[in-house]
């Protein structure tokens, strides 16, 4: 079992900064998703625990070996490029060889056992039957797969995956993801994932670092990350949230337009935003208690849930309930409704920004 | 199938605008090879054959020949060499590389001759160093093989470039991963990726070869059965009034271009993707 040591990274392309002192511990067997908006860092993250990128300064080990001074190819890594870079000109059967067929002589397995371990290979990831084809003869989620399998072929120390899901439609990507999972579970090979999607991360990883700017703002397993953000970043990033604009003074946010008065010890003095999910809002008749009152712009289903936008002031609010409150408390655009928050956190304005 | 479409020309401009590009091509491009067939089997096949026979006419075929022979595998690496590193790699300079692999196309052949010969003539800048070493360039093989190299240079980097840009890094970035050599990746990667399009550039660069007469006619000299290359010897045996055989030696080359033609359009077809977008030009 091989973890990933990776100490104050540092990576720059020209004036841009990619990476700004990273660091990182990646366990053993561990799933590990790089979560960040494009641009964060995340990817030349990847590339450079794989070899592709030299870094200008940190360590890199990967089962307690340093890495930076070793090419690509003795890192004993498995790779998934983003658009999968199978070899166009080469079956499937000899796309997921070529690792083994590239090595020297001496370390080489025979033509047989190669075969034998691509049957294998095939099997793993589903696609028996098919290592004749070309690449472009196969569907997105088939080239993923073999992908996946060419990776796997050289039983790689840890398993680097960029942007697994980003080039598949909606429902074959949930369908992989849930394969992806349940392979993982069973080679048990350390992995890191790269992704855009909070969703995908969340699910999918036992730790999720939330990269922002080149640096990794948390880490985390994905319910402690989603309930304790460590900074407004994290919170905006891991899913949608109100922005509700507040005054803070000795440790109480108070804010315009609105009864509402929230605890927020150790935030400064000043102006600052209280996030609340849309799911933390509940919604009730004006009459009963409540910590605000908003009026009803319009009403949106999504599946089970029905999402209303109120207004209250200046400000948008957006609630997400269930179909059959709308009906229980007759919300149509224009009526007024009280509004009252479950979670809600507070945090600094970031100045000029 | 002629349609009535939503452009809405009329028949007659239609019918006009056919036979008028009809005609063109009958005049310029059909009518002349016809011509030069017609001439060079005037005086029957036997004619034919034997004013292909005659010494200096097999010299020159031979001096093309191998003036093929390097300047084709010559252009062939220069090209592989320069789209890997244009297509693969930043680095600095690398828009000037670009235009001056484009040089030779804007540069007349002629003048690319002469500047030969006052780099490596009697008179010119290396003359003296090379006479003294009893190296001749001008009026000889070398200087015909130079500047043939220079005139043809373009012909497979440029049909490469785009293709190899347009397939960038991540195949190659990959086989490294999977533990493969520079060596092996560019040998089982790169190439077979490339080989199609490298193909056709290298017909493409064959063909121009065979063909130059600009600059190989300033460097020559004219030495008969010693420094004409086929397109010369035309020249030459024209001039001689020696109609037959000159146009059977034109019909020679006729033949290598209509060669070229059929393996280039048979690339195409088959291949049409993996020539790349310059293919189609």
């Amino acid at each position: 079992m091989n973890g990933i040591e990776i100490k104050n990274l540092n990576k720059r392309f020209g004036e841009t900064v990619a990476l700004d002192g990273v660091n990182l511990s990646v366990q053993p067997g561990e799933l590990l998703a790089l979560l960040g908006p494009s641009g964060s860092g995340k990817t030349t993250l990847l590339r450079v625990i794989a070899g592709l990128e030299r870094p200008e300064r940190g360590d890199l080990s990967i089962g307690g070996t340093d890495m930076l001074g070793r090419p690509p190819r003795e890192r004993g890594i498995g790779f998934v490029f983003q658009h999968y870079a199978l070899f166009r000109h080469m079956t499937v059967a000899d796309n997921i060889a070529f690792g083994l067929t590239v090595r020297a002589r001496d370390r080489r397995p025979g033509k047989r056992a190669i075969a034998a371990r691509v049957e294998e290979l095939l099997s793993l990831v589903q696609l028996d039957g098919i290592g004749g084809r070309f690449p472009p003869q196969l569907s997105g989620g088939q080239r993923q797969r073999v992908a996946l399998a060419r990776a796997l072929a050289v039983e790689p120390r840890v398993l680097l995956l960029d942007e697994p899901f980003g080039a598949l439609d909606a429902k074959v990507r949930v369908e992989l993801r849930h394969w992806l999972h349940e392979l993982h579970r069973r080679l048990g090979v350390t992995t890191v994932f790269v992704t855009h999607d909070q969703q995908e991360a969340l699910e999918l990883a036992d730790r999720v670092a939330i990269l922002n700017a080149g640096h990794i703002e948390q880490i985390g397993a994905p319910r402690e990350v989603y309930d304790n953000p460590a900074s407004s970043f994290v919170l905006e990033f891991l899913g949608e949230v109100n922005r509700m604009p507040c005054r803070v003074s000795s440790g109480k946010a108070r804010f315009a337009g609105c009864a509402l008065e929230v605890n927020c010890p150790g935030v400064p003095d000043g102006e600052a935003i209280a996030y609340a999910r849309p799911h933390a809002v509940a919604l009730c008749d004006g009459g009963e208690a409540k910590d605000c009152i908003g009026t009803v712009r319009s009403l949106s289903v999504i599946g089970l849930r029905t999402r209303i936008h109120l207004a209250y002031g200046e400000h948008a609010i957006e609630a997400d309930i269930d179909r059959s409150q709308v009906a229980a408390l007759r919300i149509v655009p224009g009526r007024q409704l009280g509004m009252r928050f479950g979670t809600i956190r507070v945090y600094p304005s970031k100045p000029a920004a | 199938m002629a349609r009535e479409t939503g452009i809405g020309e009329s028949r007659t401009l239609r019918a006009a605008l056919i036979a008028g590009s009809a005609g063109f091509l009958i005049l310029f491009l059909v009518l002349p090879l016809a011509f030069l067939a017609s001439e060079a089997f005037a005086a029957g096949f036997a004619a034919y054959v034997r004013s292909l026979g005659t010494p200096d006419t097999l010299a020159a075929i031979r001096l093309t020949l191998l003036v093929a022979a390097i300047a084709v595998p010559a252009n062939t690496l220069f090209g592989l060499a320069a789209s890997w590193c244009i297509a693969k790699f930043e680095f600095p300079g690398k828009n000037l590389l670009l235009t001056l692999i484009d040089l030779p196309i804007s540069v007349s052949p002629v003048i690319a001759g002469l500047v030969f010969v006052l780099i490596f003539g009697a008179q010119g800048w290396l003359g003296p160093i090379l006479s003294a070493h009893g190296i001749r360039v001008i009026f000889a093989v070398p200087g015909l093989v130079i500047a043939t190299v220079f005139v043809t240079l373009p012909f497979v980097a440029r049909q490469l470039i785009p293709l190899m840009q347009e397939q960038g890094l991540a195949e190659e970035e990959c086989a490294l991963v999977l533990g493969a050599t520079g060596w092996q990746t560019f040998w089982r990667v790169t190439l077979p990726n490339i080989r199609w399009a490298l193909l056709y550039g290298v017909l493409l660069c064959n063909a121009r070869v065979m063909g130059e007469f600009g600059a190989v006619s300033v460097v020559s000299g004219h030495i008969r059965g010693a420094t004409m290359t086929m397109p010369l010897q035309v020249e030459a045996l024209y001039q001689d009034y020696n109609v037959v055989a000159a146009f059977a030696l034109a019909s020679l080359l006729a033949l290598l271009a209509l060669i070229t033609l059929v393996i280039k359009r048979l690339l195409e077809w088959s291949h049409q993707g993996e020539i790349g977008s310059a293919g189609s030009a």
